[in-house]
């Protein structure tokens, strides 16, 4: 699915050259759950946004189901964006103004989807994460999982490809990450997607069949027979991505 | 979804919205009010040149007092009253061109042919000034040693150290402006800045009838009615309406046809002005010149010409209004647009994460631009809402107190001398009666469709305008940026 070859990210800060990635060669599956760690400010949010197409490497390139990101034009990027990939952030990064059921909406206003139909999925996937009594709440009057809860109903509503969660459970407590944990694996093996997740959190790395670790920029993929959560053999993968 | 999101996001930031939209209220009140009163001075203006050029008049061709040989002096009207019996009334009556020297009426056909002029009617100003009165012998006091005595007149002998007392004249001077107006075209000439209050105009067929319009303010003071008599030289007029000038002044007392107007003042075949219509209203200054160039010595004065001489409050407050004010009113609205660019820019500034979010999820930048553009705009709607508002409402305010403007007019207004005339005609007198003439007008504050549209236009580019701050910010906002900005 996901194939890096040699992806370079420098940033100036100031006269300093930050190398956030370097040389980075990466190859993920279909369906696969990959977790990302190492220590913060080696690159991992960095390596996310390049799978993401939120940013561009300075060198390399990133296939996404053979096609390489880093040479589409904006507007097809945001494309691949708005059909492909489903984001999840560590603060959330919901619409404060729009209600639940209009949060998750918005994820589905760049598929053209006519209103009614964006009402009803939007229901739908807040039913799936258990908040199908709170379409109508504004983030404000949410704890913090629920809010997470809505964010991930935002980014499966359009049913991706691709699932990236940046520190999804870094803003909850320790009873809230593991529901949220939870209701990712859940959805990762029901939807048969590929979940790539960024955290922090050892607890959680362990659980997950592969681990990249990133120092300096420079990632090391391991295996981890001892994955406490796979996906059953029969579980189909997704639908493979359009060319874009 | 745009118009949920647009609406949500206003009502989340409404003290910035409200800022915004008063700002664009104040500016775009400010236009409306200063544009309205703008158009109020211009009307006051026109209504000024109208009372005295008469509706549809272009251009007035006139011929102006030539002045006095060197020491000889200017003619003036002479009375030459008789001897008689003491307390004999004596009187006279003279009836003179007023202002101008006169023209021959050949030229009204003269200036009818040249070209661009529509149409070119005479008249001929004149007022009437009559003395009343008689003269009272005095008494001659015999001084010592003679008899009391009666003097046998004003020149009567005495010896030394008689006294006279008593005696002298005891005389009413009354006068009156007449306009002898073309009675064959009613709508052209001073006559039509009057309304027919009271009776009828002339007829068009009247030119040798003895009839005679008043004017209301004069009908009043000498207890005038239509039906009555008014005795012009001794002859005898029927009053058949009662006019009432539209603004200012009247043009004159008394109204006559043209023609009974030149044979009571001997003036038979003259006029004193050409009142001119052009075809075109674009051509008039070609009009001046061609009437300049082919009627030998006469003045032509246009309404621009007459626009010069207006001076006092009104031509100030027009000047006013027309820079200080109107300059006033777009850098009020230049800064409130400003001022609104600028808190838009910010509130983007303040919204990156969430933009940066919508962009991941698939927003296009042009989506997120119209979202902010949008809330811009309607800031703007609402605050041309609210400026239109205030506007109309200061318009109507000025309207109602109706300021009074008083407008100056020059000496050199050419064929308007005779107006209000109480100038005595013949002399260098007469122009001097133009001179200085003060005419005051209510100052209203009219607001046309045009300038409604104008706020309306100004509400919606001042939007925009805002909203392209914040736009161009949203624009160039990469989301991996925004993603990465820490609230």
């Amino acid at each position: 699915m996901y194939e890096l070859t040699g992806v370079t990210k420098e940033y100036r800060r100031g006269q300093e050259r930050v190398d956030a990635l370097a040389g980075v060669d990466l190859r993920i599956a279909q369906g696969d759950r990959l977790v990302i760690q190492g220590p913060t400010g080696g690159g991992k949010s960095t390596l996310l946004q390049m799978l993401g197409g939120l940013d561009r490497p300075t060198a390399g390139s990133v296939l996404l189901d053979g096609t390489d990101l880093t040479r589409l034009s904006e507007g097809r990027l945001t494309a691949v964006r708005s059909r492909y990939i489903g984001f999840v952030f560590q603060s959330f990064n919901l619409i404060p103004t729009l209600t639940a059921q209009e949060n998750v909406e918005t994820a589905l206003v760049p598929l053209g989807a006519k209103a009614a139909e964006r009402r009803r999925r939007a229901a739908e996937a807040l039913e799936s994460v258990g908040l199908g009594e709170r379409l109508g709440h504004l983030p404000s009057e949410l704890s913090g999982g629920q809010q997470q809860r809505v964010a991930i109903a935002r980014a499966l509503v359009k049913r991706p490809q691709v699932l990236l969660a940046d520190e999804p459970t870094g803003n909850l407590d320790e009873s809230t990450r593991d529901e949220i944990v939870e209701l990712l694996e859940g959805l990762w093996r029901e939807h048969g997607l590929t979940f790539v997740m960024v955290t922090h959190d050892s607890a959680l790395a362990r659980r997950a069949p592969r681990v990249a670790t990133l120092r300096r920029g420079r990632v090391t993929v391991t295996e981890n027979p001892g994955a406490t959560v796979r996906r059953p053999a029969a579980q189909p993968a997704g639908e493979p991505a359009e060319k874009a | 979804m745009f118009f949920t999101y647009l609406r949500r996001e206003l009502r989340r930031r409404r003290k910035a919205a409200f800022v915004v939209a008063s700002g664009l209220a104040l500016g775009i009140a400010l236009v409306i009010v200063v544009t309205s009163v703008s158009a109020g001075m211009k009307q006051a203006q026109g209504k000024v040149l109208e009372s005295l050029y008469g509706l549809g008049t272009d251009l007035t061709v006139t011929k102006a007092q030539e002045r006095p040989a060197e020491g000889a002096q200017p003619t003036r009207p002479r009375f030459e009253f008789r001897g008689g019996e003491d307390g004999e009334e004596q009187s006279g009556d003279r009836l003179m061109v007023q202002g101008f020297q006169t023209l021959a009426d050949s030229t009204v056909a003269t200036v009818a042919e040249q070209a661009g002029v529509d149409r070119a009617v005479g008249g001929l100003s004149l007022v009437n000034l009559k003395i009343n009165g008689e003269f009272r012998r005095g008494e001659i006091q015999r001084g010592e040693g003679q008899a009391q005595g009666r003097g046998s007149g004003p020149g009567g002998s005495g010896g030394p150290g008689d006294t006279v007392t008593g005696g002298g004249a005891s005389f009413d001077v009354d006068s009156f402006t007449l306009y002898g107006t073309d009675v064959t075209s009613p709508d052209l000439g001073p006559l039509t800045t009057s309304t027919i209050s009271r009776g009828r105009t002339f007829g068009t067929t009247e030119t040798d009838a003895k009839v005679v319009v008043v004017d209301s303010a004069y009908a009043q003071q000498q207890d005038l009615a239509v039906g009555g008599e008014l005795k012009v030289k001794g002859v005898a007029f029927e009053i058949v309406g009662i006019a009432t000038a539209d603004s200012g002044q009247p043009t004159a007392q008394v109204y006559l046809p043209l023609k009974q107007a030149q044979t009571l003042s001997g003036s038979a075949g003259k006029v004193t002005t050409v009142y001119v219509k052009a075809t075109d209203s674009t051509r008039i200054d070609a009009v001046k010149a061609a009437i300049q160039e082919n009627v030998a010595g006469t003045t032509v004065t246009t309404s621009a010409d007459l626009a010069r001489t207006v001076s006092g409050s009104l031509d100030t407050a027009a000047g006013l209004a027309s820079s200080v004010g109107r300059w006033l009113s777009y850098a009020v609205l230049l800064a409130a647009v400003l001022v609104a660019g600028l808190l838009t820019s910010s509130a983007v500034s303040r919204r990156v994460r969430e933009f940066g979010t919508l962009k991941a999820l698939g927003w296009k930048s042009g989506r997120v631009t119209r979202q902010v553009v949008g809330e811009a705009l309607v800031n703007g709607v609402i605050g041309g809402a609210l400026g239109i508002a205030v506007g109309l409402a200061g318009a109507y305010a000025v309207t109602a107190v109706s300021p009074t403007l008083t407008a100056e007019l020059g000496a050199a207004t050419g064929g308007f001398a005779g107006r209000g005339g109480m100038g005595f005609g013949g002399g260098p007198g007469a122009a001097r009666s133009a001179a200085g003439r003060s005419v005051d007008i209510a100052l209203t504050a009219p607001v046309s469709l045009a300038t409604v549209g104008l706020a309306v236009l100004l509400a919606l580019v001042g939007g925009l305008v805002a909203g392209a701050f914040g736009a161009w910010r949203a624009s160039r906002l990469r989301p991996a940026d925004a993603l990465r900005r820490v609230e």
